[in-house]
């Protein structure tokens, strides 16, 4: 089973991020983070803030993803993503300092609050926190 | 006749203007080569998502549960919305006299229906608010960078107003690049969404209800569809400057040839002029 690999694509609206053969996929889905391997029933989901971990050739790669949809073939794992960064990309302390922000807005809320948007703010910036900090390891 | 110096000025002008022109186009072909690449780069999500959709609506078709969707209701087409991309610039050639005159054809042909614009590029706005269209929305300055938070913005207003059935069509009208050299006008239908055919269904676990997975992607789908009618818009409009600028330039390298010609013409004839002055009055000297 280990040495089996399936083609994982990863795009946004701008640009084609990845497309790469991998050996395990982990993906945040709406309800939750499902793993993939190799020979997954077909499967489709939307997708929530988060962080995507794809293992190719023995090492594990992450990225900060927000919402979009995914698609899981037995061969093939499709993600539609609205925007997507790579783990060694991320500005920590611009995620930190956004997540400060937000939660800030969210405990001390002023009148006219927009809160989804500070939500998806909040959620934006974890989920690029916790791909770096994946990633660093 | 003119005096020497009078052509020399005329030479010098047109030299500048041609330095001009020459200058554009270089930066055209470069704004070209990168908004060509643009296009390419976005069309791997549109087919990834054209294909889930192609699956998705297999299997919302084959369930029982099927809520039609609303971005999908065709009816009869009383009020369209027309999505017109131009340029913000001129100096482009036919690029945006074309596209607005396709979109005064446009409306020609749907005489019966009641039309209103979307206007992307300041060309197109500027030519419909000296005409007292019916305009909804005006956008300038979008074109210049392309995002694609621009066209989801549209995309959603657009979707939201034929979900309430206050638009009964949305068109859009762009150019579409087709190459350096040539420009295709181009009017697609994107509302009600036409769903791609579906292969063979493949029998799918749902985390989401099949009918809401769907009703996320059809205004995504809408979206990348007016994002890549920008794009190719953007692209086509750099090529058509980029061909219209090689024109100029090569318009005042023949005017330059021409007037030199004269001037060597006029010099020479006021220097033969003089030399028969001077033989003229020697031989009434002797």
């Amino acid at each position: 089973m280990a040495d089996e690999l399936f083609e994982f694509e990863l795009a946004t609206p701008e640009r084609l991020v990845l497309r790469e053969k991998v050996s395990e996929v982990q993906l945040p889905a709406r309800d939750g983070y499902i793993g993939v391997l190799p020979g997954h029933a077909p499967l489709l989901s939307e997708m929530a803030s988060g962080y995507v971990c794809y293992t190719s050739a023995g090492r594990r790669y992450y990225m900060a993803v927000n919402g979009g949809f995914i698609e899981v073939l037995p061969d093939h794992v499709r993600v539609l993503a609205d925007t997507a960064e790579k783990a060694e990309e991320i500005d920590v302390q611009r995620a930190e300092a956004s997540l400060k922000r937000a939660q800030e807005r969210l405990t001390n809320p002023n009148i006219g609050l927009d809160v989804a948007r500070a939500l998806s703010a909040l959620h934006r910036a974890q989920a690029r926190l916790d791909a770096a900090k994946a990633g660093a390891h | 006749m003119p005096s020497l110096i009078d052509i020399r000025r005329r030479i010098r002008s047109v030299k500048n203007t041609q330095q001009i022109t020459k200058a554009m186009k270089m930066v055209s072909a470069a704004k070209l080569r990168r908004a060509q690449e643009r296009v390419i780069a976005a069309r791997p999500y549109a087919g990834l998502l054209r294909k889930m959709l192609a699956n998705v609506a297999g299997a919302v078709v084959s369930s029982e549960s099927a809520g039609v969707n609303p971005l999908l209701s065709a009816r009869e087409e009383r009020r369209i919305q027309l999505i017109l991309i131009t340029g913000e610039k001129g100096l482009a050639g036919a690029f945006n006299s074309n596209a607005i005159k396709a979109s005064l054809r446009f409306a020609e042909e749907r005489a019966g229906a009641s039309l209103e614009f979307v206007l992307l590029g300041r060309k197109g706005r500027d030519f419909y608010r000296k005409r007292n269209a019916a305009i909804r929305g005006e956008h300038t300055g979008i074109m210049n960078k392309v995002l694609y938070a621009d066209a989801a913005g549209i995309a959603r207003e657009a979707a939201e107003r034929f979900a309430q059935e206050e638009i009964d069509a949305v068109y859009v009208l762009y150019n579409e690049f087709r190459s350096a050299a040539s420009q295709k006008l181009t009017v697609s239908r994107v509302l009600p969404v036409e769903l791609p055919a579906g292969q063979s269904p493949t029998e799918y676990i749902f985390e989401q209800a099949p009918d809401q997975i769907l009703g996320r992607l059809l205004p995504r789908y809408l979206e990348v569809e007016i994002y890549r009618a920008m794009l190719e818009s953007a692209a086509a409009e750099h090529a058509a400057r980029m061909t219209a600028m090689d024109a100029a330039t090569s318009n005042a390298a023949e005017m330059i040839d021409n007037l030199t010609l004269y001037m060597n013409r006029v010099r020479q004839a006021s220097i033969t002029k003089e030399i028969i002055e001077v033989v003229s009055g020697a031989a009434a000297a002797e």
